[in-house]
């Protein structure tokens, strides 16, 4: 699609299982990520939630071309990341930028924040107008003292450390910018404070988010539009009002009702999951939540359900086979709208 | 001394008054607890809510008396346990109350769990040695310990190492060690904090279960403002160190009577909710080191007034006649809307 500025396509990566110190030897693969594919459009935020463990940050990595893929492409631009010359690469990172969820371990602590926020000129080159200069806009651009240039990350708050992060980021005018828990790590005083500065900029320069996080809330919050991944696959993708007041997989519907809100006159009852999440090592045959699933049947375990907008009474029978009013893609056999928070 | 199984009627389960405790550092001192009070009544499950530094921690192990002195130092106040003042009794008394009388759980299970000893045995020791049991004896109350917290196939799951289990389980684990000694309060230090959203659920569900079971009172110490909702009969609210508001739970949350309180409620983004502008609080959390002067939220508090917010330390004063408390100067505005 051509307002798509990041596309990708089926998109896989393993990591092998090693045993044994001295010889090693591959006992299994972990399935990371596991065939995933969403378009990134132009001014957007996608947000990309699931439980840890599901693939996120192994995803966040490809999409940086910081992970080679064992298969499937990312494509920025029309152009396939993984197939980039180094210098093509290094034209890619000015555009595509990452803000990480420690502001506390991401910044060099001997490093002053005038160094952090001027690292990549050092890479890429001094801006027009020089460093120094730009370095003072961009401090004050994430609403941060540019006076406060000589300090060391140690000075500074949790917050005000990711408000740092973010300077980094925007340093080379990028077009996307990957976060990737971006807020976990911060106080919901301070939470609030960087998500509408994330907003503000993303409404300033035209930036594209792709917004990876645990929280369901600070993801409904952000997000346009909003994939759920369980188990290295994505499956629900519909845009935030979609996903959030007509849920159609059980897995999104059982994450929305265990959120506690923050009206003690308003909480539902939790559909409680049993067990835990399965080893990515060898995940379950067919559907991957069905060990978990109260509605899994006889075909959940053979037949792998594809991400695809389901009409009404497809593969489901009668009488569940009413799907969302609002179609979007569910890899669900029996993808039906359940109103868990409304 | 008071005899602690028989205290005067009306007599909380646990009181807190005027709780002190400074970290004594090289060059400053960190005033982490200034002055806190609550009181947990039997049965009751009451949060304790602030943002990381406010003293939630430190504070509840000051209760439980395993602050390690130096650095810590706890410089004045009181804890009384159905009415016997635990801060002044010496360490072999105290020790009788720590697991048998309140018990506490953590956020990170597997420190609080010996990784060298099967989960079964530690379970046991702690029978062994406070209970008298024999050791077949012990065995056996810990395997039903663990049932009793739903760890499936718990009896050959408690020859297995805490590293063997999930993140939930193991919470599940821990929770099993502090109820051995069926404890009449238990303190859960943001018990679910590290746990995915669907693991929080089922220890959440667990822990009230017990509660009810085990008819416990509940100190759930948490940031987490929909934990709170859900579960809480009451809420203090803390802020350097102190209570800033404390009210039942849906009094709180639908009138406000503090500053900070508000705007920690205009921060929250909500799953429930469409578009919802959030309104943060300016600014972060105080450096303890140095708290502010007069009302420590003041130099973050949209409602400060320049005649007594800066000199003026406001009490904790009943603002509504009903028990709501707030310690700010102004919190009949802040109810007014
Ligand atoms: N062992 C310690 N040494 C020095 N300072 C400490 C220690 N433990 C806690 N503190 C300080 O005490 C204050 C209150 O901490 P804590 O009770 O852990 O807050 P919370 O649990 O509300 O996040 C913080 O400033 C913290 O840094
Ligand atoms: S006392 Fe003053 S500064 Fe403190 S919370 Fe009230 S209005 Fe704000
Ligand atoms: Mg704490």
């Amino acid at each position: 699609m051509a307002d798509e500025i990041l596309q990708v396509e089926n998109l896989v990566k393993h990591f092998p299982l090693t045993q044994g110190i001295v010889f090693k030897r591959q006992v299994g693969q972990v399935k990371a990520v596991d065939g995933v594919s969403f378009g990134l459009r132009k001014g957007e935020t996608l947000g990309l939630v699931g439980e840890s463990g599901c693939g996120k940050s192994t995803l966040a990595k490809l999409l940086m071309a910081l992970e080679r893929p064992t298969s499937g492409s990312v494509r920025f631009e029309d152009q396939d990341v993984f197939a980039l010359s180094r210098a093509e690469l290094r034209r890619l990172r000015r555009r595509v930028q990452m803000v990480l969820q420690d502001p506390y371990t991401s910044l060099n602590p001997r490093m002053t924040v005038g160094d952090i926020v001027g690292e990549p000129f050092a890479i890429h080159g001094d801006p027009e107008g020089g460093r120094r200069r730009r370095v003072r806009e961009l401090l004050e651009v994430v609403g941060l003292d540019p006076d406060h240039v000589n300090r060391y990350p140690h000075q500074f708050s949790g917050g005000q450390r990711q408000r740092i992060g973010i300077a980094r980021a925007l340093a080379l005018r990028p077009d996307v910018i990957i976060c990737d828990e971006p807020v976990s790590a911060l106080d919901v005083s301070v939470q609030a404070q960087v998500m509408n500065l994330l907003a503000d900029l993303q409404k300033e320069f035209g930036l594209s988010y792709v917004f990876i996080a645990h929280d369901l809330a600070v993801v409904r919050h952000i997000s346009d539009r909003v994939a759920v991944m369980y188990l290295g696959k994505i499956v629900e993708l519909g845009d935030e009002e979609q996903i959030y007041d007509h849920p159609t997989h059980p897995y999104t519907q059982a994450l929305l009702s265990a959120v506690p809100v923050p009206d003690p006159t308003r909480q539902g009852t939790p559909i409680v999951l049993e067990g835990d999440v399965p080893s990515p090592t060898n995940p379950p045959s067919g559907c991957r939540f069905r060990t978990r699933c109260w509605k899994a049947r006889d075909v959940c375990a053979t037949d792998e359900p594809l991400l695809q907008v389901r009409a009404p009474g497809g593969a489901g029978d009668g009488e569940d086979g009413g799907t969302s009013g609002s179609p979007h893609p569910s890899a669900c056999h029996f993808a039906d709208e359940k109103i868990v928070r409304g | 001394m008071t005899n602690t199984t028989d205290p005067a009627p009306g007599t909380p389960l646990l009181q807190v008054e005027d709780l002190r405790v400074e970290f004594r550092m090289r060059g400053s001192t960190v005033n982490a607890v200034n002055g806190l009070s609550y009181t947990l009544a039997e049965g009751e499950t009451l949060a304790i809510l602030g943002e990381s530094g406010s003293g939630k921690s430190v504070s509840a192990q000051a209760v439980m008396g395993i602050l390690d002195t130096p650095p810590a130092y706890v410089t004045g106040g009181a804890v009384r346990f159905r009415g016997t003042e635990l801060l002044g009794l010496p360490e072999k008394k105290r020790r009788t109350y720590r697991g048998a009388h309140i018990a506490m759980i953590f956020q990170d299970a597997l420190s609080a769990l010996n990784p060298v000893h099967r989960v079964g045995d530690q379970i046991a020791e702690m029978l062994l040695v406070h209970r008298g049991m024999s050791r077949g004896d012990a065995r056996k109350r810990a395997i039903e310990l663990m049932e009793r917290v739903r760890i499936p196939s718990a009896g050959s799951r408690a020859n297995d190492y805490p590293h063997q289990f999930s993140g939930g389980m193991r919470q599940r684990v821990m929770i099993a060690m502090a109820l051995a000694l069926e404890p009449d309060v238990l303190i859960a230090d943001e018990p679910t904090t590290a746990l995915d959203v669907t693991v929080q659920a089922q220890i959440m569900k667990l822990l009230r279960d017990l509660q009810d079971e085990m008819a416990m009172g509940l100190i759930l110490i948490t940031h987490d403002l929909g934990v709170v909702a859900d579960v809480a009969d009451r809420i203090v609210v803390m802020y350097a160190g102190r209570v800033v508001e404390q009210a039942e739970v849906r009094e709180l949350y639908a009138r406000p009577a503090h500053p900070y309180t508000e705007g920690l409620l205009a921060s929250v983004p909500r799953v429930d909710v469409r578009d919802r502008a959030l309104t943060p609080i300016k600014g972060s959390p105080p450096n303890l080191a140095a708290i502010p002067s007069g009302c420590p939220f003041h130099p973050r508090c949209p409602r400060a007034r320049e005649e007594r917010c800066p000199d003026e330390v406001p009490a904790l004063r009943d603002v509504t006649g009903t028990g709501h408390g707030s310690a700010c100067h102004y919190a009949e505005e802040v109810l007014g809307g």
